[in-house]
């Protein structure tokens, strides 16, 4: 009988506990968003309609016909580019089309053209042309592989893994932070994957549609707000953020709260951004190593007590190779700090980095 | 059992004030795992290498070249421009200046030396890891006869990549392959051979007869290739260093051809076409006995053996479409390995004896392509109008093939590409060229 009390009351004392501490239906209503809405008359909106038209049916596919043609590739017939209506040979004779014709040294009659089947095309184009234009987006091929893809770089930013705006030195004002004159720099372009020439994508066409004239636009765009540069504003915070954790933070805190997961996570992008595999070896490749990595407290590396604590999956040898890719990473990328929080020295004082370069094998 | 439900109550109340104290607690070092990385060349720099007298003066830039080349020609690494230097190597022994180095972002440096002794080229180097700075192995002294310089800076640069790689080189070695010249349908075909790089191109044959598909032995002392001289194709085996010559036993009214080494040197596995059937045969060349390996009335063709010797990969097309098969070296059951759309042939066994490559022929166009030896992870390299005759790097990470252009003025041309499918790019020849067979590393 007891025992069924002390049930009932450990139930009942969870119950209140959770509709006390725990999780409450929340009692602000849901954002939603408000958009006025005027109404059109029909009239209106026909106009509206037809004026937006023009500028949207002109993409002909005679648009792609080159101006002139060389002899030995003559485009296709006229009447392929016509209506699916059956043409006959009066109404191929009709619109005398493009010069292309003329260009040819015999050119066979109207009717002829029209009745003349193609020439079957090489391998090569009937398979591309069999595909369908919306084939599915294929990477680029680029001489670098990284997690994430990369545009392009300006031609005249220096690589770098960070992206910076180039800083002239110029005179600013009074109470402007200074800030020192840089190149710019930006990350090089690169792919998410390896892309092989019988990868790249050969459905795609070779000629595109001449981008349609923009429609004009009534109103005129609004100036912007005028910002500081980015770059001047992100170093001034860093600066005051350093300043205020040098004199905030302890000498040697004894303990305190771990990293927090983003902060875990920047050091490993940090280190991924400088761990190139692309020189080692199919072995090394299949090899993961366990490096162990003692830190200063700014956060840099003590390039002698980098050591491999462990490795799997290969031989020594190439785990030996797998292991001066992954030092070499954390000296390059660890050269100017890592960026962690002082106050936490404790928890990264050692490291222990686990290089696992499993997914890169099949890139 | 009271005290049991208040122990578990009371436990349970207390959970939850626990679980941030232990969300707190790190025990160890900081762990973090990496498995995203990037792939891209290595930047090394190589100044020109310093002339220890004045004999050696216009060696010491040539051999950088070739070691630049060497390295730049693989797609992993990527020369820094001596523009970009800043600091200069005058002294062979003295103290790098790692910092001016890194400024540059150079990850590795190679400092070298030469001197002519008489007829001796003495070529020394050094390789540093700019970032650890730290040398990487020793120093190392090749010396050679002075003519033979192209290979020394080969063997330099051999030791650079497979110290920085953990793999073998590939740059002393050479290709044998069919010169192509004239018209598509009055083809003078001649072997010859060259550098791997295309230089120091030899011719071994006139080209009064057609040769096809020469193949190196495993010393790379001899070449086995096929010739229409007599007017049916035959087997002909070719010492380099003396270009003689002499024709394997054949039978009489029977075809044979694409030959290929056994990996002791010793044993020729073949085609011999019979009574129009095709089968492979393997011949001893000391003992000159002959013996049938496949017994089939498709036809089999294209033999190349395992590195171990144990198993051969051939084409057959006994399932109705040209596909892959492996069977024991001495014959028997074979197993079939490709299974995937199209025709494939010409299979090549990976001196690692980890991957098999191919020529695959889908939807209107040839690739070269690689798979492991069960069949899986196929991978093409390639795509052209027509892509064949792959051969191995003797460290199985490149392969070299033929590519033929389109049209009646097509040409025929060398091509390599890293097993990844990266760099491709054409290998230079002085005409066209087709059927390469790549030698293993030159002793």
């Amino acid at each position: 009988m007891q025992t069924g009390t002390y049930i009932s009351g450990a139930g009942h004392l969870l119950l209140i506990g959770w509709t006390l501490f725990g999780v409450h239906p929340n009692p602000d209503p849901l954002p939603f968003e408000v958009q006025s809405v005027s109404i059109v008359t029909g009239a209106e909106f026909e106009a509206i309609m037809a004026a937006e038209r023009p500028p949207f049916t002109v993409a002909e596919p005679a648009a792609l016909t080159p101006p002139v043609t060389p002899a030995e590739t003559p485009p296709e017939p006229p009447a392929t580019d016509a209506a699916p209506t059956p043409v006959t040979p009066p109404q191929a004779e009709a619109p005398p089309p493009d010069p292309v014709p003329q260009t040819t040294p015999e050119p066979p009659p109207a009717a002829e053209i029209v009745d003349t089947v193609p020439q079957p095309l090489p391998p090569a184009e009937a398979q591309a042309a069999l595909l369908p234009p919306s084939t599915r987006p294929q990477p680029r091929p680029a001489d670098r592989v990284a997690p994430e893809a990369v545009a392009p770089p300006p031609p005249d930013a220096a690589p770098d893994p960070v992206e910076r705006e180039a800083v002239r030195d110029e005179p600013a004002a009074e109470d402007a932070t200074p800030v020192p004159p840089q190149e710019a720099t930006a990350p090089e372009e690169a792919a998410t994957e390896i892309v092989t020439e019988a990868e790249t994508p050969a459905g795609a066409p070779q000629q595109s549609i001449r981008p349609l004239t923009r429609p004009q636009r009534q109103a005129a765009a609004e100036p912007r707000p005028e910002t500081p540069a980015p770059s001047a504003t992100r170093d001034a915070v860093n600066a005051a953020l350093a300043e205020a954790l040098t004199e905030t933070a302890p000498a040697a805190a004894p303990s305190g709260p771990p990293l927090s997961a983003g902060e875990k996570e920047g050091l490993r992008v940090a280190v991924s951004a400088c761990w190139n595999v692309g020189s080692l070896s199919t072995e090394a490749l299949g090899t993961t190593v366990v490096v162990g990595v003692t830190m200063t407290e700014d956060a840099r590396p003590v390039q002698g007590a980098i050591r491999m604590l462990s490795f799997e999956g290969g031989s020594e040898g190439a785990a030996r190779q797998a292991f001066e890719a992954a030092r070499r990473a954390i000296i390059r990328c660890g050269t100017n700090g890592f960026g962690l929080p002082v106050e936490k020295f404790d928890h990264w004082r050692e490291i222990e980095m686990t290089f696992n370069p499993e997914r890169m094998r099949i890139k | 059992m009271t005290r049991l439900i208040r122990t578990l109550l009371a436990l349970l109340l207390a959970l939850p004030l626990a679980l941030p104290g232990l969300a707190q607690a790190q025990t160890g070092p900081l762990r973090i795992e990496i498995t995203e990385g990037v792939i891209e060349p290595l930047p090394f720099a190589v100044p020109d290498f310093i002339a220890e007298n004045a004999a050696a003066g216009p060696f010491g830039a040539q051999i950088a070249r070739v070691i630049s080349d060497d390295l730049t020609g693989t797609g992993l690494f990527r020369e820094i421009p001596a523009t970009a230097f800043i600091s200069r190597v005058a002294d062979f022994g003295a103290p790098v200046q790692y910092a001016d180095w890194k400024a540059i972002n150079a990850q590795a440096l190679i400092t070298g030396a030469v001197s002519v002794q008489g007829n001796q080229l003495v070529v020394k180097f050094r390789l540093y890891d700019v970032f650890s700075g730290a040398e990487m192995g020793s120093g190392l002294q090749f010396a050679g006869p002075t003519d033979g310089w192209r290979r020394i800076a080969h063997k330099v640069a051999d030791a650079v990549y497979s110290r920085i790689t953990g793999e073998g080189g590939y740059f002393d070695s050479r290709v044998v392959f069919v010169a192509e010249s004239g018209p598509k349908d009055n083809r003078r075909k001649r072997l010859a051979i060259m550098d791997y790089d295309g230089a120091n191109v030899q011719y071994l044959t006139d080209g009064a007869a057609i040769v096809l598909a020469p193949r190196f032995s495993p010393t790379g002392d001899r070449v086995l290739y096929t010739s229409y001289e007599t007017g049916q194709p035959r087997i002909y085996v070719l010492d380099v260093g003396q270009v003689q010559r002499r024709v394997l036993q054949s039978q009489p009214g029977t075809m044979s051809f694409a030959p290929r080494f056994g990996p002791d040197g010793r044993t020729v596995v073949y085609s011999l076409e019979q009574g129009g059937n095709t089968d492979i045969w393997s011949l001893d060349l000391g003992a000159g006995a002959t013996r049938r390996l496949t017994d089939a009335p498709s036809i089999e063709t294209a033999p190349s053996f395992s590195p171990d010797g144990r198993q051969i990969v051939f084409e057959s097309d006994r399932s109705g479409t040209q596909q892959l098969y492996i069977m024991p070296a001495s014959g028997g059951e074979a197993r079939r390995i490709s299974f995937g759309q199209g025709r494939y042939g010409t299979p090549v066994w990976s001196p690692r004896g980890d991957l098999i490559a191919f020529t695959k022929q889908h939807a209107g166009r040839f690739h070269i392509g690689v798979m492991r030896t069960d069949g899986s992870e196929e991978r093409l390299l390639t795509a052209s109008f027509l892509d064949e005759s792959p051969t191995w790097a003797p460290n199985g990470r490149v392969i070299m093939f033929s590519r033929e252009t389109r049209g009646a003025d097509g040409t025929t041309s060398l091509f390599s590409v890293d097993i990844t499918g990266r760099n491709l790019k054409p290998v230079r020849t002085p005409e066209g060229a087709s059927d390469p067979s790549w030698s293993p590393l030159q002793q």
